[in-house]
């Protein structure tokens, strides 16, 4: 099997940045807001605005909770040391426990979810104190496969890297010189003590970043896939993560009623007369 | 004969017709003081592109009395234009149009004839399909305009070729898509193909102008070209970036090439015809 997502980082890095830059520019901003978790997601859309904005325009937010580990805050701040881009630092301990301490049950699902949201409420908080716009870090990958929190780490106002699958999104950093602590880290949501992405996905990014490329980008049917040597359970397990989560990648579907309806035949792009 | 040709590679406000229209008038300022004949914008330029439901408040006729087109015929009696715009006709049909204006006049509207309705484009769903393909006379011999998706047809470039272009302008709104590890994108590698594989087999100029800037996540990429009738790439503007590019076309290379390599004078479009006979009535 031989699949190739190399990219070529000089023009990725040109229409990313040139994309952040237009679509920051044209609704009348010119700074943006970012959670930087310390991860390699929110470091590349960090590294990508600050070239397309400039450092100074960009407000990198640090956002730990009690458990959160060490080195998700150290890589944060190698980031904002590197890209010398502004930064803040609030606890989300405060908003979060007081929901959890309500349920004495509470699954790690839950709690994650509650986390997400309430960095996705410190984020949209500073939109409004910074005059920023808050800039996505979600991967190709994460969202085929629906591993995000809806209204938590999905949301934003425009994803540079949406389109880009986390083979592509290393690949990037690297052309971007990020620091090699946090390319070479095990990716990790860091909710709980211990949480790793691929053991809770159950493969590998390198794995299933090729077999979604072939699902999605060329096209493949799943036995085409099988024949080119992925395992059947495995693809069968990857395309019904990918149909169940569609809900995911979409907004709410209204129920129609008039003659004219947002969503089926209301249609403008967001760019309208921008 | 030698012209002095200006590919306009312009980013366009969305449904802002007015604004568009001032970028045009500045650009063609622009190519007029460095001496251009003709100056060529890329499809929709006068509206943007993925117009949705704004197409109906965006459309315009191009007669003298229209407020858009009165100002653009005006500065054609100093260089010929080619503009991109969206045509209502009197039944309020609208069209994906490109139209030639020359000495205060229109020489000619061509309707785009085939709307791409898959993938990442929704054309056929908001426009009508055009239904005629014709060269027409300029200042500079015959030409004949294609718009993008017209052109991923080898019949409306076959048929402007026997109709009597010999310079086909050829205008887009491409959205950059397929990054490898290659520099240029693959939509970059695709059309730069066909460009240069028509001028070649139909010896003929093929101009090319395709748009920059971007609509939510589409980036249009530019890279607007010339193709002599030698299929040889005689200049191209940057990618991605807005550009005013002036290329000399000497059109003394059509004679010289078809003296070498006489296509025209052997194409067989009898045997077409009769091929194309066939193959239709069989299929009915």
């Amino acid at each position: 099997m031989n699949v190739d997502l190399t990219i070529n980082t000089d023009v990725a890095r040109q229409i990313l940045t040139g994309f952040i830059k237009s679509e920051v520019s044209r609704v009348g901003y010119t700074r943006v807001v970012i959670n930087l978790s310390g991860g390699l997601d929110s470091a590349l859309s960090c590294a990508l605005a600050a070239q397309a904005v400039g450092p100074e325009n960009v407000l990198a937010l640090r956002l730990p909770y009690r458990t959160s580990s060490h080195d998700s805050l150290d890589h944060a701040q190698l980031m904002i040391d590197k890209f010398k881009v502004q930064c803040k630092t609030i606890d989300i301990t405060g908003i979060v426990d007081p929901l959890i301490e309500q349920d004495r049950e509470m699954s790690n699902t839950r709690k994650g979810n509650i986390m997400a949201r309430a960095r996705m409420i410190a984020l949209y908080d500073q939109t409004e104190a910074f005059k920023g716009l808050p800039i996505g870090t979600s991967n190709k990958t994460e969202m085929l496969l629906g591993y995000t929190t809806m209204w938590g780490d999905m949301a934003s106002a425009l994803n540079p890297i949406g389109d880009l699958y986390k083979t592509q999104v290393r690949q990037l950093s690297r052309a971007l010189d990020i620091p090699a602590a946090i390319i070479d880290k095990p990716p990790s949501a860091d909710l709980w003590i211990g949480q790793t992405d691929e053991n809770e996905l159950g493969f590998t990014y390198e794995e299933v970043d090729k077999l979604l490329y072939l699902l999605v980008d060329q096209r493949y049917s799943a036995q085409e896939c099988v024949e080119e040597g992925f395992d059947q359970k495995f693809v069968d397990a990857v395309t019904s993560r990918v149909r169940r989560n569609q809900f995911k990648r979409m907004m709410p579907p209204v129920a129609k009623l008039s003659n004219r309806t947002i969503g089926y035949d209301f249609l403008y792009l967001r760019d309208w007369g921008t | 004969m030698k012209i002095n040709l200006a590919l306009a590679q312009i980013a366009t406000k969305l449904g802002d017709v007015q604004c568009n229209l001032e970028k045009h008038l500045d650009y063609i300022q622009q190519a007029k003081e460095q001496k251009a004949d003709l100056i060529v914008f890329p499809e929709l330029s006068l509206t943007g592109y993925v117009l949705q439901d704004l197409v109906a408040t965006v459309a315009h006729k191009p007669v003298a009395d229209d407020p858009i087109f009165k100002p653009l015929l005006e500065a054609s009696q100093n260089l010929d234009l080619v503009v991109g715009f969206v045509d209502e006709d009197s039944r309020h049909r609208f069209f994906i149009a490109s139209a030639y204006l020359s000495g205060g006049r229109v020489l000619h509207v061509h309707h785009k004839v085939y709307l791409p309705t898959y993938g990442l484009f929704d054309e056929g769903r908001f426009f009508a399909w055009g239904d005629s393909i014709r060269a027409f006379d300029t200042r500079f011999g015959r030409v004949g305009l294609l718009i993008c998706e017209d052109f991923w047809h080898a019949s409306p470039p076959y048929l402007l070729w026997l109709d009597g272009a010999d310079i086909m302008l050829f205008s887009s709104a491409s959205p950059g898509r397929g990054l490898t590890d290659k520099e240029k994108l693959e939509s970059a590698r695709w059309v730069e193909r066909v460009s240069k594989a028509y001028a070649s087999m139909f010896t003929s100029f093929v101009v090319h102008c395709n748009r920059v800037g971007f609509e939510d996540g589409l980036l249009f990429w530019g890279g607007a070209t010339v193709n002599d009738p030698n299929g040889e790439l005689l200049g191209r503007g940057p990618y991605f970036e807005e550009a005013l590019t002036l290329i000399e076309m000497d059109l003394n290379q059509v004679r010289r090439t078809r003296a070498r390599l006489p296509l025209l004078r052997d194409e067989r479009t009898n045997l077409v015809q009769k091929e194309l006979d066939r193959l239709l009535s069989k299929n009915m």
